[in-house]
């Protein structure tokens, strides 16, 4: 039996220990927003926050989430900077399929909690493992700036 | 565009759907449109009910809009939803969309079935929707004013409400919704002006924004049902291979797996999800007949298309005599193109689920074409098609994918459904996805031109070679003339510039590789082939590039708007480039829209580096401004991972690519600045989704050619050598 706490709910899951957490957040507890996009790490659409941290759901065994704070794209709507990026993405209107925008937010966020302020060099690094076969990545640039002007201006 | 063709059961239809409405109006009716190309047998679709709507107004005075058309990321549960709030004078926040199930009444109305594609979803509602729209404000307005008393035309609609200014009185749409609904549909409606139109012309925030940033957007991927199973299939390493014997002892061990099954495509591991369906799918030992397949390799390939290339092919446009031009010319010039197969990729791997029961077959997935996968669902499970229920989920990409004229992957779920007998949802894994078929196909190209003393071309002799991607499908019929597949020759046999000696030839190849439309189809290789030979013969001509394209276009040319709009806003041949920078200029047709792209590029490392690329693009009036922004950038996006990354390549029958380390989309770091600038018109709207991608790889292969002297003819672009 693995436990950690979801998007701020105590969860617990009887599977294998080594399976990858996206599967255990789509396939056992049906939270559908984190995506499966490649399996090995290399796209990003599975980006969910470890202890605050992004990490690739799809490569992070189940196990290692075990008594730590798991938060996925349902629920960052919790936290102030969470909204604002969600925010952010609506005025921009960044989609357009949609399918990578969930670990595209996650990252973004990630990011924004560790440097408020980042620089286009310091989001470009931070953005570049999350892909977009739309090509919306300058509407994220844009969001990611916007998110970033907004909590400096709440502060 | 005066009177809509309405059929009775449409009418019977649009009094009777209360059940489904819980009261409230719903107008649905179908329009033929002349000159369209009807593909399928059905080219004239009959009204179905329940249910037939475009439009359901509920007593909130929330608006529905049934969307005919799969949303893909192309913005149409947007844009074709404004064409039917502009007319019907609906409040845009009151608005709400809902995906179509198949039925005739939602046919495209040029294809003749549901269908996503070739660019044309605005193009092929924009008089449909509008007079969809235009029918309900009427039937509206002729409720409230006779719930008044009034004559009709001292009313008038706005903001859902109708108003009687005179009196003061105002009834809002889901006040009116009953009584409009016992109306029947107007004989005649009138469209308003162009200078009249408040939603059409003016930036629309995206409906479907909000639930894709709380991930509660449901793609085929996020259906689950009770007591489904996650399928992962073992299909052949090599294209039309066949199972010869397999071992599943060591699969079938592991805790979750369900049960082993052969299957037409393979063998299919059914077990309690994807982890465990993957890790044991994996397992399988199995022998494969290979076939024909696997005699295929790409450098081999190469050599033969090239050679082929060099020699006479069947004739797709023939203008004056080429022979006879060469010899006049002054001095020629010929060069050999060859682009590689190419995957869509896209970021929503493959995935069915069916719910197959003895006389019904339910199917939820991402699909551009329902009324074929609906066709094939029924014969594979041997139900008529009214027994087939499809369920369009948000698609996670299509760029053609998902429109596929064999309905393979939804063909492949519903045997596999039939074999298991319980509820499935088949899963392709990314390298599944990636090695599954289906391809932009590999062509080679050979171009010769004589140039006159002046540099102007006056023989063009274009020959292509590759596969054709509607031979042996149902659209071979339409699209096929005279052994030249449209699709394979399209932006070469319309090569828009005045050359008086002109002739296109076609080697149309034959392999087991399927290939598929890739966004912007036969234009994805052939404006990269004629574009960078045209600015080859600029440059030899000691010409500008956009003052050579200038000179040898038509004067009443729309390529010539395109082009000026781009260079005019680029600062072409007057802003100064940063030192080690350079512009490359490209301009295209496709799917009726012009489009004009300069890149401006740098060498970084050796590798090339495209800064910005300023689009101009002619697409006849624009509905959403802010969805061709993000059409054109995608596009461009899209273009530009073929050109710097993309190829799928084989080796003894195998494809060498698996995921996104081997098969290289663009990455944020290499994304360039895009701005879009739109050629003011009054024309009809013309495609959108895919005319933005033909140009960036010529634009950006002139720009390293004016940085480096280098022409590049092959993609991807070799960059070892530019350093």
């Amino acid at each position: 039996m693995i436990s950690f706490n979801l998007n701020g709910k105590a969860t617990k899951v009887d599977v294998d220990p080594g399976t990858p957490l996206l599967w255990v957040l789509r396939d056992h507890l049906h939270l559908t927003g984190t995506k499966y996009g490649c399996g090995i790490s290399q796209c990003g659409a599975c980006t969910v926050h470890l202890d605050g941290k992004a990490i690739r759901s799809c490569v992070t065994p189940v196990s290692t989430a075990n008594g730590k704070h798991v938060t996925t794209i349902e629920g960052l709507a919790e936290t102030t900077l969470g909204k604002a990026v969600q925010a952010a993405w609506l005025e921009v209107d960044v989609p357009q399929c949609g399918y990578c925008q969930s670990g595209q937010i996650m990252s973004a966020t990630a990011l924004l909690k560790e440097n408020p302020h980042p620089s286009e060099s310091q989001i470009s690094a931070a953005m570049d493992g999350n892909l977009c076969r739309c090509g919306t990545y300058n509407r994220i640039r844009s969001a990611i700036q916007k998110a970033s002007e907004q909590l400096g201006a709440a502060k | 565009m005066k009177n809509t063709t309405l059929q009775d059961s449409s009418r019977r239809a649009f009094l009777k759907d209360g059940a489904l409405l819980m009261g409230g109006l719903v107008i649905s009716f179908y329009m033929p449109v002349k000159g369209g190309r009807a593909f399928a047998a059905e080219a004239q679709p009959k009204a179905v009910f329940p249910p037939n709507a475009f439009i359901r107004i509920a007593a909130d005075n929330s608006i529905t809009i049934v969307v005919n058309k799969s949303e893909m990321g192309q913005g149409v549960y947007t844009s074709l939803p404004m064409l039917v709030a502009e007319e019907l004078e609906a409040d845009w926040s009151s608005i709400r969309i809902e995906s179509a199930p198949v039925a005739a009444v939602y046919n495209h109305t040029g294809f003749g079935m549901q269908l996503t594609g070739g660019s044309s979803s605005v193009p092929s509602s924009w008089e449909q929707l509008r007079r969809v729209g235009a029918s309900g404000r009427i039937m509206l307005i002729r409720a409230a004013a006779g719930q008044w008393g009034v004559p009709e035309s001292e009313c008038h609609a706005e903001n859902s409400q109708v108003i009687h200014a005179r009196s003061g009185k105002r009834l809002s749409y889901g006040e009116l919704a009953d009584a409009a609904a016992k109306l029947p549909l107007p004989d005649s409606v009138e469209l308003k002006s162009p200078k009249d139109f408040k939603l059409i012309g003016k930036p629309v925030k995206r409906i479907d924004t909000p639930v894709k940033i709380n991930g509660s957007a449901q793609f085929g991927l996020d259906v689950y049902l009770p007591g489904m199973l996650t399928v992962l299939i073992a299909r052949s390493p090599v294209f039309g291979g066949k199972v010869k014997r397999y071992d599943a002892t060591e699969a079938a061990k592991l805790p979750g797996v369900q049960g082993i099954y052969q299957v037409p495509s393979g063998i299919a591991v059914a077990a309690s999800g994807f982890w465990p369906a993957k890790t044991a799918r994996d397992l399988l030992e199995i022998e494969w007949d290979e076939g024909p397949g696997a005699a295929l390799s790409t450098p081999k390939m190469r050599m033969e298309y090239l050679e082929l290339a060099k020699q006479p092919g069947t004739v797709a446009r023939k203008d004056g005599n080429t022979e006879q031009g060469f010899k006049e010319a002054h001095k020629s010039v010929s060069a050999e193109y060859e682009v590689p197969y190419l995957a869509h990729a896209t970021m929503e791997p493959l995935n069915v689920v069916v719910d197959l029961t003895p006389d019904h077959c339910t199917i939820w997935t991402g699909t551009q074409a329902q009324t074929m996968d609906r066709g094939m669902a029924a014969a594979t499970a041997g139900l008529k098609p009214e027994q087939v229920e499809i369920h369009t989920m948000y698609l996670g990409g299509g760029f053609g994918r998902r429109a596929n004229p064999r309905s393979d992957f939804v063909q492949e779920a519903v045997q596999v459904a039939k074999v298991i007998g319980k509820p499935i949802k088949v899963v392709w894994a990314r390298e599944d996805d990636m090695r599954g078929g289906y391809y932009r196909p590999m062509w080679a190209d050979h171009i010769e031109v004589g140039i006159a003393k002046d540099g102007r071309p006056v023989a063009w002799k274009h020959t292509i070679v590759g596969q054709s991607i509607t031979a042996d499908t149902m659209f071979e019929s339409f699209m096929i003339k005279n052994g030249i597949d449209a699709t394979s020759v399209e932006g070469a046999s319309t090569l828009p510039y005045m050359i008086p000696n002109l002739q296109v030839e076609l080697h149309s190849t034959r392999n087991v590789v399927p290939v598929q439309w890739w966004r912007s189809v036969g234009h994805s290789h052939t404006a990269f082939v004629v574009e960078t030979m045209i600015d080859e013969l600029a440059h030899l001509a000691g010409k500008d590039p956009v003052a050579y394209r200038l000179d040898i276009l038509p004067a009443a040319s729309r390529y010539r708007g395109a082009l000026k709009l781009a260079a005019e806003k680029s600062g072409w041949g007057k802003r100064k480039l940063p030192a080690g920078h350079a512009y490359g200029v490209a301009v295209h047709q496709s799917f009726e829209s012009y489009v004009a792209e300069i890149a401006e590029v740098s060498l970084e490392n050796g590798k090339i580096k495209v800064h910005r690329v300023v689009a101009a693009v002619d697409c006849g009036m624009v509905v959403n401004p802010d969805g061709v922004q993000q059409q054109v950038e995608g596009a461009i996006v899209y273009g530009l991972s073929a050109a710097l990354h993309g190829a799928i390549t084989l080796e003894n029958g195998r494809v060498m690519q698996s995921n996104f380390d081997s098969y290289a989309p663009l990455r944020y770091s290499e994304m360039p600045q895009v701005d879009v600038h739109i050629v003011a018109s009054n024309e009809r709207p013309t495609g959108i989704g895919e005319p933005g991608t033909p140009p960036i790889a010529p634009a950006v292969a002139n720009a390293v050619f004016a940085l480096t002297g280098k022409r590049l003819r092959r993609m991807p672009f070799d960059q070892e050598t530019l350093a």
